[in-house]
């Protein structure tokens, strides 16, 4: 693999719900990975990592997709994920769908060595230790569970913020405990999970922070749909928006100015 | 016991909206949560206990036929009997069969979630036989003819007002005007009323946390003593355990020891770690005429080989449920079986069926907190999934929701297909939401509008936006 020196050449996952919901993020990850010396390249086959149908039992459409996955992105330097979720979905889960298909398997570990999420890439493996960007205004961070559980993402977002010129870090009470996204797990039972996101939006609004941030769009989603949902006036991004300096466009679920 | 598992929906919505309920549930999280926190950070080898725990166990169901044998041997030895039921059907009439033997009207009963697990007190009251419980939270629950919430906290839904109100309407003998106002006097109370009970027993019941494999012993590890008093004074125990608490030897227990209370309530360890081992020999003080050990397979040899395996190294502590943000929310009963919480949702359908619990391992986030903190490393999202693949390949999940995945999947595996629906869904959706950003209602988004905004589509695809981008460059 390359040096932190080198110039890699990075695929990047973009996942499905940014690709539909918010190009921003996809954008912000080009430039943070940009800045850290990456050469960025986008495979147009890609669609989705397959937790739906992962998660919802159907090995077979999982396979296939995650196939899919592989052929796009085993030729890169790296494969970039801006989501712990996805990241997690096929750095730690592809293998063990081929257990009986040695050839896939041994494919499926090769591009979980070369996958990253994307803040601990660029401070775990490429060294970044701060970001050109100011924001101005309090955020606090959640810590989304499969980042934080699954990849070990949890110091470096945090190393990265405070770097970020005007901005205020102030932690969030229980920032380790779900939000009630689950992917499905919120429509199919939703009413549970809005029983989660309600405690979760509470102590987002105790934290006292005017913005919001995660890792990964899914919770973001969430959170901020039902910070809107109760009008409260609180902003929420995905960490990488900030980093990136991009945040002049509106934050998830707020109307252009 | 009978399920009410098939309708965890309903029970979850009648759990959401009992304030009492929620007002409960929020000392699981204050309690346990933070207690096992400050216990776990005080021992710097808890990480390395936890992998030793998991080789001792994964090592002892490797061989549990040889540990089994090995254990039956040493109660024999010692005096004891080794009965085993498959069912647990058998094990009610093994029991039921012992207690007829030497005329039993009245059995104590330390907590035993494997009691639960074969109702066994329902099948002594049509026998003619009094079950009385004797762990508090057990005998409150057994006054209120519920089953228990949590695995170590059975009654941890109910409020102490409710609790003085079934202590006023049973315990009727005592003056009407008694203060019950502290926590202290219930426990008092309860404590009166049982010392008499515990003294008329014919039979002791009681679970075990481990089964000796090298001396023949069975360990209790309890806080309220009421076990070693079940299992001292009456002149028969019984001692009725699952076929995976066989331990090795005395060694690997005290390793179990240290975790098991730190990760259940945070002590460093309980009050009291009783070792039984025979009926009373003749130079001991006291101890039961009679010593009998019931193991039960109630479906755990069939898990055996299986991708379910590893779910037999639990060893019931319930941090799995007190960390688990969907049992916060809805508690223990709304699981409608005996294990709630995530080790509920993937053991319950391995005994009740999968078509009759499969609610409960879909009702999860996949959050991970429960695996990071079991303290024998139990990967139970992962086989919380397994039992999805079981329903998928039997088509269990409702209609409609195997054919949105289905719809999903099939554009998802093409990818040029894939680019134009969500290019024109981008736009589309984009557009409608332009004017506020989020949609508050929107038509087949209910599952998520009915609760929360849905954020708008920027209005074009990151793919298409990247392309253009490329182009102009």
């Amino acid at each position: 693999m390359p040096d932190a020196q080198s110039s890699p050449t990075v695929g990047l996952f973009v996942t499905c719900l940014v690709d539909l919901f918010r190009p921003t993020v996809g954008f912000a990850a080009v430039h943070l990975l940009e800045q850290a010396g990456c050469t960025v390249e986008v495979p147009a086959t890609q669609t989705c990592c397959g937790q739906p149908a992962y998660n919802s039992g159907d090995r077979a459409d999982t396979r296939a997709i995650a196939q899919q996955v592989i052929a796009a992105f085993e030729r890169f330097d790296y494969v970039v994920v801006p989501s712990g979720s996805c990241g997690g979905m096929v750095k730690l889960h592809y293998a063990e769908l081929f257990t009986d298909d040695p050839a896939w398997r041994a494919r499926a570990e090769d591009l979980s060595e070369k996958t990253f999420e994307l803040i601990s890439f660029l401070v775990d493996v490429r060294g970044m230790s701060r970001v050109d960007a100011a924001f101005d205004g309090t955020v606090t961070y959640h810590d989304s569970c499969s980042g934080l559980r699954e990849l070990g993402v949890r110091a470096q977002p945090r190393k990265l913020l405070k770097s970020v010129e005007g901005l205020a870090l102030k932690e969030l009470k229980e920032a380790d405990v779900c939000c009630g996204f689950g992917g499905t797990f919120c429509v199919k039972y939703g009413e549970i999970s809005n029983g989660i996101v309600e405690e979760k939006t509470e102590r987002i609004a105790a934290s006292g922070a005017g913005t919001l941030l995660a890792g990964d769009l899914g919770c973001l989603m969430n959170m901020a749909g039902k910070l809107k949902r109760e009008g409260s006036a609180i902003q929420t991004r995905h960490v990488a928006e900030v980093l990136a300096g991009m945040t002049n466009g509106p934050a998830i679920g707020e109307k252009a100015e | 016991m009978d399920t009410t598992s098939p309708a965890f929906k309903k029970n979850a919505h009648r759990a959401l909206n009992d304030e009492q309920l929620q007002h409960a549930l929020g000392h699981v999280r204050g309690h346990f949560i933070d207690k096992r926190t400050a216990a776990v950070d005080a021992l710097p080898e808890f990480q390395q206990l936890r992998e030793n725990a998991r080789a001792i166990k994964n090592h002892t169901l490797a061989h549990l036929d040889l540990y089994l044998e090995a254990y039956e041997e040493k109660v024999t030895e010692s005096g004891g009997h080794v009965h085993y039921a498959e069912t647990a059907a058998d094990a009610r009439n093994i029991i039921l069969d012992i207690c007829r033997k030497v005329g039993a009207t009245t059995v104590t009963k330390g907590k035993s979630m494997i009691s639960e697990e074969i109702g066994l007190n329902d099948f002594f009251e049509e026998h003619a036989i009094e079950p009385v419980e004797t762990d508090l939270g057990e005998y409150i629950i057994q006054l209120r003819h519920e089953p228990p919430s949590h695995i170590i906290a059975p009654a941890v839904h109910l409020s102490a007002r409710q609790v003085e109100a079934d202590f006023r309407r049973v315990h009727t003998s005592l003056p009407p005007d008694r203060d019950l106002s502290e926590a202290s006097e219930l426990l008092g109370e309860a404590r009166a009323m049982l010392r008499q009970r515990f003294l008329e027993a014919d039979v002791g019941i009681t679970g075990a946390n481990f089964l000796v494999a090298e001396t023949g012993t069975s360990v209790i590890v309890t806080n309220e003593g009421n076990g070693d008093l079940t299992q001292i004074l009456p002149k028969v125990h019984i001692v009725l355990a699952s076929m995976e608490k066989v331990t090795p030897t005395l060694n690997d227990v005290s390793q179990f020891v240290r975790l098991l209370a730190r990760s259940a309530t945070g002590q460093e360890i309980s009050c009291y770690t009783t070792f039984s081992t025979g009926p009373r020999r003749p130079e001991d003080p006291d101890g039961p005429e009679e010593y009998h050990v019931v193991i039960l397979d109630n479906g755990r040899s069939a898990m055996l080989g299986s991708e379910f395996q590893e779910m037999l190294r639990c060893i019931r502590c319930g941090a799995c449920m007190n960390h688990c943000p969907v049992y916060q929310q809805v508690g223990g009963h709304a699981y409608g079986w005996v294990y709630p919480g995530p080790m509920g949702a993937v053991l319950t359908p391995t005994l009740i069926g999968v078509d009759k619990a499969g609610h409960l391992p879909n009702a999860s986030t996949f959050c991970g907190r429960c695996e990071s903190v079991c303290p024998v490393m139990i990967p139970l999202p992962k086989m919380m999934r397994h039992w999805r693949e079981r329903e998928f390949e039997r088509h269990l999940q409702p209609a409609t929701y195997r054919w949105g995945l289905g719809v999903w999947a099939f554009f998802a595996r093409r990818p040029k297909l894939y680019r134009f629906a969500t290019n024109l869904a981008a736009r589309i959706l984009g557009n409608l939401g332009y004017p506020k950003g989020r949609f508050r209602r929107l038509p087949l988004a209910g599952g998520w509008t009915d609760f929360r905004d849905l954020p708008a589509p920027e209005g074009q695809t990151f793919q298409e936006a990247w392309a253009e981008r490329r182009k102009a460059s």
